[in-house]
């Protein structure tokens, strides 16, 4: 019957060096995956000495839309849910932005771009509502919301078309400071730092991982689920919007048509370290795996590998490498 | 009636047909330890429930210090001055201790001071609480609601999982809440600690308030008989009195049912040898984490042995799987209802799945005969039925019933039963007892493993101890009184008395050294 928890502290370790050992451990999976990502630049640049900074610019403007997606979906997962429509949100808020942007002025394309947003918080929280008033499953609720928000695309615009504001292309791409920091990326990584650190030690952030993290207990702590839930749709909205936004960015029109966000947004999470249970995890590790999903792509299509190959190697990838760091992870708790 | 800081009136719910709570009333007075009792099913749960917000009464009151008062959630409870502490703590697990001080805003020096008066020290903040041990958990947990300061402090089944030394400071600690002039609402199926902690009882029955008793030495007897009801079967008629009988059979008997012969399973279980006779109910007795699971898991073919035998009326046997134990009649019975159990399925089919569906088998089910046995095992059993097309909304005592009948249905030779009384009220528990008696007397052999001495005398005719993966002692039924026992299974050679059995292993541990 031992209950003692933690050895007695060691002198000559002080308490903050405990406390990095301790982040540091609990954040493996993160190190793990920057590990991974530095072995695949490395083994890119082997394949192709070209590869140089212009690629890796490129490299983060064409992945902004998947990483904000990859976001999104992680904060709803940490919370316990899942979000099927995240596509077809992209899709929406992709199709509204391009089709109201259509010759504004600069002022006015902003307003546009924060209405957007906002759309997508509301989208969000619509999703959200449904899920905890109906008391359906999510992974029902938001499949269903997938074709109604599909189905809302395309009302907004029939046909690809629209317009983005001139501004936002230079935005998402090119570099900032170093020509080695994709302007894309700083782009992400201010507006997800903006939106969830202040969220991430709030009651509200707590709440999230705690209502993924044992529904029951979150309750009987006084957690309120519902509002916890739909805070959390309501946020993987805003940066399903942000994505959508990036879309119009990159491509300069409206598409009607979801792209594969959903699945890949969910593939991401996974490899990012967040359990699909819900309650753990963070959103840098997601956001590095949608950098090593596009890289290992880049790879592939570098080796001259045929395209139809080279999905089913990233998806084997996947697996062993959720595999493997499964095992790591049972092997450290045993040990 | 201004001492009066928690009144419940007249309190009706019912779930469908099914009435929980017929007129349930619960008067705390400020600075009490008042004990809420009844058997499973009394609607303990669901009063509980609707004083902590997460059920709303059909009717009734609730008046806190004499105001009307509704509450839909445990926050709004807490808001008016109740906290509630659970039988699983509410502790978020992938979260650190910190951040689940912080989600429920507890004051962290008082949550600090309070770790160390329960007996716990060294507790690290920022550590995930699913690391920790669940008995420290439990401690925070108090630790957490105690910080709070509410004024009054619901504790339901808090000691149910704590070891002796952390339950004494727990119960000491919340004795003197009543200093302060705080009120502590307390649900323990332990009549001692009701004893010792509380100054009077509100004892439920079948939905209804049946009584309030002043906890005074001999009011035990008092709150028995008000939970069992006038059809109560008496909890201390033991069946061991037959023990004569079941010595003549086994010395009649050449082979034993079960020969277990230097069994080796896992770190644990090392060199285990004994009998099992038929028509005789062998108790096992042990400390938590002596072999035990692993001597259950290899008895029932979950897993295998790493060495010794075990033979089934004289011949060798190897499990591979349950199965293989199954088809001779070798049936197990868990402490964990969860672990026999298909909570969202029905009785009948929890009843009939191990022979209707037989494992390794294809076919058709015979629907009628399927009927008839589970029938047949139904009313043997006397299970409540009421709710039985989902089995995880029985009641605990129910549900123990069900795995029973499942054996009981399908044909037994050899019943193993690990802690089945585990959480289970005195009147299920004296009739699962009777029930372990009569298939006895029908015939099977039964190893009853018990984590609660008295059930020893209670409901066996022989018992043998284990310690540290071995068998120490071995003794028949009548002679297996406490203090015996709990030296027995520390190890210690059965010399001198130990006088105080309820002190826990601290008083046998210090007469050993």
């Amino acid at each position: 019957m031992t209950v003692a928890t933690s050895a007695p502290s060691q002198p000559g370790r002080s308490a903050a060096t405990r406390a990095l050992v301790r982040g540091v451990g609990r954040d493996t999976w993160t190190l793990g995956l920057i590990g991974l990502l530095i072995a695949l630049f490395v083994l890119t640049k082997m394949i192709q000495p070209t590869y140089g900074s212009s690629q890796v610019q490129n490299l983060a403007t064409s992945i902004l839309p998947l990483a904000l997606a990859a976001v999104g979906q992680a904060i709803v997962v940490i919370s316990g849910g899942i979000d099927l429509s995240l596509g077809s949100v992209m899709a929406l808020t992709n199709v509204t932005a391009a089709a109201l942007l259509v010759g504004q002025t600069p002022e006015m394309s902003v307003a546009v771009v924060i209405g957007v947003l906002l759309l997508g918080l509301v989208i969000g929280a619509i999703n959200g509502s449904l899920v905890v008033l109906s008391r359906v499953p999510d992974i029902i609720v938001t499949l269903a919301m997938l074709f109604v928000w599909a189905g809302a695309a395309l009302l907004v615009l029939g046909t690809p078309g629209g317009a983005a504001a001139p501004w936002m292309r230079p935005l998402t791409s090119g570099s900032f400071l170093t020509e080695w920091l994709p302007r894309a990326l700083v782009v992400l990584l201010i507006f997800v730092g903006v939106v969830w650190l202040p969220l991430r030690r709030s009651r509200l952030g707590l709440s999230i991982y705690a209502v993924g993290s044992d529904r029951l207990a979150a309750f009987r702590s006084g957690v309120s689920v519902g509002q916890t839930k739909i805070a959390a749709y309501a946020l993987t909205g805003l940066f399903a919007a942000a994505g959508g936004l990036a879309l119009t960015a990159a491509t300069g029109i409206g598409t009607p048509i979801p792209g594969p966000y959903t699945l890949l947004s969910v593939a991401a999470v996974v490899l990012g370290g967040v359990s699909l249970a819900g309650g753990r995890g963070g959103l840098l590790g997601p956001i590095i795996a949608v950098y090593v999903l596009s890289l290992v792509r880049t790879d592939l299509t570098f080796l001259g590998i045929d395209p139809n190959y080279s999905t089913v190697i990233q998806g084997v990838i996947m697996v062993g490498v959720v595999m493997v760091g499964a095992y790591l992870t049972l092997r450290r708790q045993r040990a | 009636m201004a001492d009066l800081i928690l009144e419940a009136t007249g309190v009706v719910k019912n779930y469908g047909a099914v009435a929980a709570l017929r007129g349930a009333s619960l008067a705390v007075r400020g600075g009490e330890v008042h004990a809420l009792m009844g058997a499973n099913g009394a609607g303990k749960s669901t009063l509980v429930k609707i004083l902590t917000g997460a059920v709303r009464p059909d009717q009734g009151t609730i008046l806190v210090r004499g105001q009307q008062r509704t509450v839909h959630s445990p926050a709004a409870a807490r808001r008016t001055g109740l906290m509630s502490v659970y039988q699983e703590p509410a502790l978020i697990p992938d979260l650190s201790v910190r951040d689940n001080l912080i989600l429920t805003q507890t004051p962290i020096d008082r949550f600090r001071s309070w770790v160390d008066e329960l007996g716990v020290p060294d507790v690290d903040l920022n550590a995930p609480v699913r690391q920790l041990p669940l008995a420290v958990v439990r401690v925070l947990d108090l630790a957490r609601a105690l910080a709070i300061e509410p004024d009054v402090l619901l504790l339901d089944e808090m000691t149910a999982a704590l070891p002796a030394d952390l339950t004494e400071r727990a119960l000491d600690v919340v004795g003197r809440q009543r200093q302060d002039g705080r009120s502590v609402i307390f649900i323990s199926h332990r009549m001692l600690e009701i004893a010792h902690l509380c100054d009077r009882a509100t004892v439920l029955r079948d939905g209804e308030t049946v009584g309030v008793v002043d906890v005074a030495p001999g009011a035990e007897d008092q709150i028995v008989s008000l939970m069992l009801g006038p059809l109560g079967v008496d909890p201390s008629s033991r069946a061991g009195a037959s023990a004569a009988r079941v010595a003549a059979t086994i010395a009649r008997e050449s082979t034993p049912r079960l020969s277990v012969r230097k069994l080796d399973a896992g770190h644990k279980l090392h060199d285990v040898s004994f009998d099992m006779h038929a028509s005789e109910v062998l108790g096992l007795f042990a400390l938590e984490g002596q072999g035990q699971d692993e001597l259950f898991g290899a008895l029932s073919g979950a897993e295998s042995p790493d060495g010794g035998s075990i033979e089934y009326e004289g011949k060798p046997v190897r499990f591979r799987h349950p199965a293989d134990a199954i088809r001779r009649g070798i049936v197990y019975v868990p402490g964990d209802r969860a672990l026999a159990l298909l909570a969202q399925r029905s009785v009948r089919e929890n009843v009939a799945l191990p022979f209707s569906a037989k494992v390794r088998g294809w076919g058709f089910i015979d629907m009628p005969d399927e009927g008839r046995r589970v029938k047949g095992a139904i009313e043997r059993l006397q299970i409540d039925t009421r709710a039985q097309s989902q089995v995880r909304r029985l009641s605990g005592g129910n549900q123990q019933k069900v795995v029973l009948a499942r054996w009981i249905a399908g044909g037994l030779t050899t019943l193993l039963c690990f802690d089945p009384t585990r959480g289970i009220d005195i009147r299920t528990k004296a009739e699962i007892y009777q029930l372990v008696r009569d298939l006895a007397e029908a015939g099977a052999a039964v190893l009853l493993y018990t984590s609660e001495m008295e059930e020893i005398q209670r409901a066996c005719d022989r018992v043998v101890v284990i310690f540290g993966g071995r068998v120490v002692d071995e003794m028949p039924a009548s002679a297996a009184d406490e203090a015996t026992l709990l030296r027995a299974a520390h190890g210690l050679p059965p010399t001198g008395s130990v006088t105080n059995a309820t002190a826990g292993e601290q008083s046998a541990a210090a007469a050993g050294t």
